[in-house]
């Protein structure tokens, strides 16, 4: 719904209820809820991950969004459904990215019976936007797209004992392992034996003046836009961020005939690979590092942005200030877990900002402090997707261990080495300090 | 090390990665512009020549056999990070053969006359465009070999197309 509101040239879809500032959507993936709408009657809509249906009335709520009727005791019934009836299963994924999915290969293979949940309404989470080749070696899909990762991993689930459930939310998690889902108007129980929580990231925001102006956009939902739907999120791009996703978004703009302005980066040094650096470099890209934004200009929407050199304190440094005439200004300044739902079935949480912030504290096998409740992938801390998918099958391979299912022990070693392998070297640090500082965590709660 | 603030390679950080004289002097090799230890490593795999290794595991640089590279160029449009690039000397005195990964559309064809760009996407001056190699085989990632003056073969590494 929003991509068709883009391409329409719609940006602003509500106002602020206090400030009537424009809203559209920033991270385009379900997470920011800053695209609210009130679709067929219902407020508060994710128009991002809502796909488009002939005849469905789309409008912008008044203030906060409005339910339908004030009798709390209708809200059940209308116009949605609540079905008073849950489903029981052995193993739940919630998230069929690439983590979930890798989860899934695990658990069907070892005859688990398995529920895949995701928001959207296709598989594969973020994979199905990286259109670069994959870094890593041969047994990660080293070369292969991520693109078309996604049907290799689909190949090797077990259709047999699997079950994917598209435009389900999980809304509720609690200790028993009982999920409160939500698929499309219909709202349900499913009780799992083990639960594996693989649901990805969001992307952070930075403040500055006017930050919250349509167009300014996460990286996320630039690909989105690009690699999913077709459509250019602007003519003019200011990217901010000089991690490996900025540094491929910023290609990836390239490639759809967009004009990548600069690329600013806070600290002294890129954080992306140097790789990544060369190719948008040679096609005449500027980098520059220890400068920041500081404003946003425009009225509806996007216009312009102000960059500015920053000191060793990250402060803007006066009379450095320089005016860009973008539309768009895309920020790839980090991701944090999404991990929530995990805190909310009482799993212990911790602070490790090498991981990206709040995580749930886990062992060596990703299974949380609630027994039998596992955590894979960027919500366990933020990675790459190849370490995601590892950690998708290890989290698979042990829950369904613990069902007792057949011991799968040299499978596991194999998962781990590759992890290990992964994390070594000079990119590896910030995972490898922040997978440390999680085990001093898990030893301190006696995992 | 100016590539860790987003320059582009030094001479001196390239130094190691230039074929000697008397190889480039051969025929058609390999010039591999990955200086930077990350987590990588399908040269090695591909290479039909078994040219590359990569001595310490995933996170070493790769090492370039120039005796065993023979030019074929598979690497080009292998390598994921888009860093390996082919050089052919023996073009006669002045001119030489830069192949190049380019994932861009329209895709020049043979006969264009394109922009050459440096590392930095600065403008060298136009060329001739050689040979285009696409195919299900690249997945994706053509290859654009290029005729350019022998002094730009160590600099030429991107294109721009030019208006019609």
């Amino acid at each position: 719904m929003a991509a068709a509101l883009h391409a329409a040239g719609v940006t602003t879809y509500r106002r602020s209820p206090q400030l009537h500032r424009p809203r559209g959507f920033f991270c385009a993936i379900g997470k920011c809820s800053s695209c609210l709408m009130t679709v067929d009657g219902v407020p508060n809509v994710r128009i991002c991950i809502t796909p488009l249906r002939e005849g469905m009335k789309v409008c912008s709520p008044k203030g906060k969004g409005q339910l339908p009727e004030d009798d709390p005791a209708t809200i059940w019934t209308w116009p949605g459904q609540y079905v008073d009836k849950i489903l029981e299963t052995e193993v739940a994924i919630i998230g069929a990215g690439p983590a979930g999915l890798s989860a899934a290969v695990e658990t069907t293979r070892m005859g688990a019976e398995t529920v895949v949940f995701d928001e959207n309404d296709g598989i594969g989470g973020q994979l199905i936007k990286q259109t670069h080749m994959f870094f890593g070696s041969k047994e990660q899909h080293a070369k292969v797209r991520g693109i078309d990762i996604v049907p290799l991993l689909l190949e090797q689930i077990d259709d047999s004992r699997a079950q994917i459930m598209l435009e389900a939310t999980a809304i509720g998690l609690y200790a028993d392992k009982t999920l409160g889902v939500v698929r499309r108007q219909e709202l349900f129980g499913l009780r799992a034996q083990k639960i594996i929580m693989a649901s990805g990231a969001s992307e952070n925001m930075l403040a500055f003046e006017h930050c919250d102006l349509p167009g300014v956009y996460g990286a996320g939902a630039v690909q989105t836009l690009m690699n999913v739907y077709g459509l250019i999120p602007g003519r003019r791009v200011l990217m901010v961020g000089a991690g490996n996703i900025g540094l491929i978004v910023s290609y990836q703009l390239l490639q759809a005939g967009v004009e990548v302005v600069e690329v600013i980066e806070a600290a002294p040094y890129i954080g992306g690979y140097h790789v990544h650096a060369a190719k948008i470099r040679r096609a005449g890209v500027p980098i520059h590092t220890c400068h920041t934004i500081t404003k946003a200009s425009g009225q509806e929407k996007v216009e312009g942005a102000v960059v500015a050199q920053v000191d060793s304190h990250w402060q803007p440094i006066p009379n450095t200030q320089r005016e860009l005439a973008v539309d768009v200004i895309c920020l790839a300044v980090g991701l944090s877990p999404t991990a929530e739902l995990l805190f909310q079935a009482g799993c212990q949480s911790c602070y490790i900002p090498e991981l990206g912030g709040h995580v749930a504290v886990h062992d060596e096998n990703l299974e949380t402090t609630v027994k039998g409740i596992y955590v894979a992938g960027d919500a366990s801390g933020i990675e790459e997707a190849s370490t995601a998918m590892l950690e998708g099958r290890l989290a698979g391979l042990c829950a369904a261990e613990s069902l007792g299912k057949k011991a799968i022990s040299e499978r596991k070693e194999e998962i781990l080495s590759q992890l290990k392998e992964l994390r070594t070297g000079p990119f590896g640090e910030k995972a490898r300090k922040g997978k440390e500082m999680m085990r001093q965590e898990a030893c301190r709660y006696g995992l | 090390m100016a590539y860790k603030k987003g320059d582009a390679l030094t001479a001196r950080e390239l130094a190691a990665q230039i074929p000697p004289k008397e190889r480039l002097r051969r025929g058609p090799v390999a010039m591999v512009e990955c200086v930077e230890e990350i987590p990588c490593n399908p040269c090695v795999e591909i290479c039909p020549q078994g040219a590359i290794s990569m001595p310490g595991g995933l996170n070493k640089l790769p090492r370039l056999d120039w005796e065993k590279c023979n030019g074929c160029g598979v690497c080009v449009s292998g390598c994921p990070g888009l860093a390996i690039f082919m050089v052919d000397l023996t073009e006669g005195r002045d001119r030489a053969k830069v192949a190049l990964p380019y994932e861009f559309i329209p895709l020049p064809e043979k006969g264009d006359k394109v922009m050459a760009l440096d590392r930095e996407g600065n403008e060298l001056g136009p060329v001739d465009v050689i040979r285009v190699q696409k195919g299900k085989r690249l997945d994706r990632t053509p290859i654009v070999t290029i005729a350019v003056p022998r002094k730009w073969a160590l600099a030429a590494r991107s294109i721009r197309r030019l208006g019609r």
